[in-house]
């Protein structure tokens, strides 16, 4: 019924199949639509955030999509402005899952604020002595450019290409997409970089607070390199995941090599310069302000000292020497292992930057503050997950997203008997198949 | 956000911060101007590029 609007040359599920993926994925993001209408309309109050906790699970997911979202601005970076051509395979995708993240961190915080129809306060009565704010500014403008960069490929649909004005701004708008990409990489450099300061000026909190470069603390360039480093895993883990979800080699192995060497080898450098910063932060800070490392892994249920090895050298160093080899980058478990434990480490150190920065106790009345969210602050965080879901499935299913993919899976035609007549007549009316499946 | 806002003052942190954000949202702004601009001309024109 829809295979107009299907590209070219690809094989796709029927549409009753795609209808009731979609429909199982609509009810999850229903549920979280729900949860969300309830803080909208009820408040904050549907939420476990408390005076300990004003910043919780929500601003972790907006963090953790943020950095895992740094995919699109990487690669944009890397096939723009270093000419990195391999990649222009897998910029669509990242492109996608980026405008997936953004939009998903914007969706969050809107949800966060409480009082949504305020939400242009940060722009009109800006706050200009605050990392927030450039957070805002450069989050709202880089999800702009990301909008940018998606809507050539919205434009590219079979049916939208025949429209000669759409055609000629798809056309145009991939001719000066350097420049987009260079504004966007100028926008993600800062807005990363000030969600690492934002904990890294907290003078207050012992466990955040670092020294650094002018004003900017040493996490604010932490930050910008963690997602440099970890997007593009996520970039890959998603499409491997799409690969075996839809049983197809979606991207070539050049494309999704080169990015991973890429990736592990920023992995290597980023946990090095993290490790080098803990060490500085465990010897020096901390114990200037009186404190030890182990008072901030001691004395509660959940932070211990498994955290910070789990993040820099399970999920740190393991996936950046296998990144950074050849052997592992060729095998496919490795690279899925590898991939996958980049994203939980940075994901982790969102985590920890935000959430163990609030349970430490900094008063000498103080004890470790332990925080667990509500199915409100729960459904909201998993509606994004939903959203994206859905989003990737329509774009694959009527989106030239994967330029390679009908070269990749060619399609082959039926065997001769099972041909209506008219079919054996002209090879451009013949009914294909897919190679493999 | 403009210097017209109350609150606004010329101040290096103000000049600074929206001087960026300005920046930014002209070059998009611009850009996009430009390609909508030339769609509509090559369009009009009957232009063929079968080549992106």
């Amino acid at each position: 019924m829809d295979s107009a609007l299907i590209p070219k040359g690809v094989k796709r599920c029927p549409l009753w199949q795609f209808a009731l993926f979609i429909g199982a994925v609509s009810a999850v993001l229903g549920w979280g639509v729900y949860a969300m209408l309830l803080c909208w309309f009820k408040g904050l109050n549907q939420t476990n955030m408390n005076d300990y906790y004003g910043f919780a699970l929500w601003i972790w997911a907006d963090l953790a999509v943020i950095a895992i979202g740094g995919g699109a601005f990487f690669t944009g970076l890397l096939k723009y402005i270093f000419g990195k051509d391999d990649l222009k395979n897998i910029i669509n995708y990242a492109v996608l899952i980026g405008f997936i993240c953004y939009s998903s961190a914007l969706l969050i915080l809107a949800i966060d604020i409480g009082q949504p129809l305020r939400g242009w306060f940060i722009f009109w009565h800006a706050n200009v002595h605050s990392m927030l704010t450039e957070v805002a500014f450069c989050l709202t403008c880089y999800f702009g450019v990301l909008t940018i960069e998606y809507i050539p490929l919205i434009l590219e649909n079979r049916q939208i290409d025949r429209v000669p004005f759409f055609h000629h701004l798809s056309h145009n708008m991939h001719e000066i997409m350097a420049v987009f990409a260079a504004t966007g990489a100028f926008l993600s450099f800062f807005h990363q970089g000030s969600l690492g300061g934002v904990a890294g000026v907290l003078f207050g909190r012992p466990f955040a607070f670092r020294e650094g470069l002018l004003v900017w603390p040493w996490t604010f360039f932490l930050f910008t390199w963690s997602a440099a480093a970890c997007g593009p895993c996520f970039t890959i883990l998603v499409t491997k995941i799409t690969e075996a979800v839809t049983r197809k080699k979606l991207v070539k192995d050049n494309a999704i090599e080169l990015l991973a060497k890429i990736s592990g080898w920023m992995i290597l450098t980023y946990i090095i310069a993290k490790t080098i910063d803990t060490w500085y932060w465990a010897k020096v800070l901390a114990p200037s302000k009186g404190l030890t490392m182990m008072d901030f892994y001691s004395n509660n249920p959940l932070y211990g000292i498994w955290i910070l090895i789990t993040e820099i050298v399970i999920c740190g160093f393991v996936p950046a020497f296998i990144l950074i080899t050849k052997k592992g980058r060729k095998n496919s478990l490795a690279l899925w292992i590898a991939v996958t434990l980049a994203v939980v480490g940075v994901c982790l150190n969102r985590w920890v930057m935000v959430l163990q920065v609030l349970a430490i106790p900094v008063m000498t009345f103080d004890i470790w503050a332990m925080y667990f969210p509500s199915w409100q602050e729960i459904a909201t965080t998993i509606l994004p997950v939903a959203y994206g879901i859905i989003l990737i499935a329509l774009s694959y299913r009527y989106l030239p997203v994967f330029p390679n993919e009908a070269e990749l899976n060619p399609l082959e035609p039926l065997p001769v008997e099972d041909q209506e007549p008219s079919e054996l007549l002209g090879d451009q009316e013949r009914e294909l198949i897919p190679a493999e499946a | 956000m403009f210097p017209f806002n109350f609150e606004w003052i010329w101040d290096m942190s103000h000049v600074v911060f929206m001087g960026g954000l300005w920046y930014a949202l002209n070059i998009l702004g611009i850009g996009m101007t430009y390609c909508i601009v030339k769609a509509i001309l090559d369009a009009s024109k009957g232009k063929d590029n079968h080549n992106h």
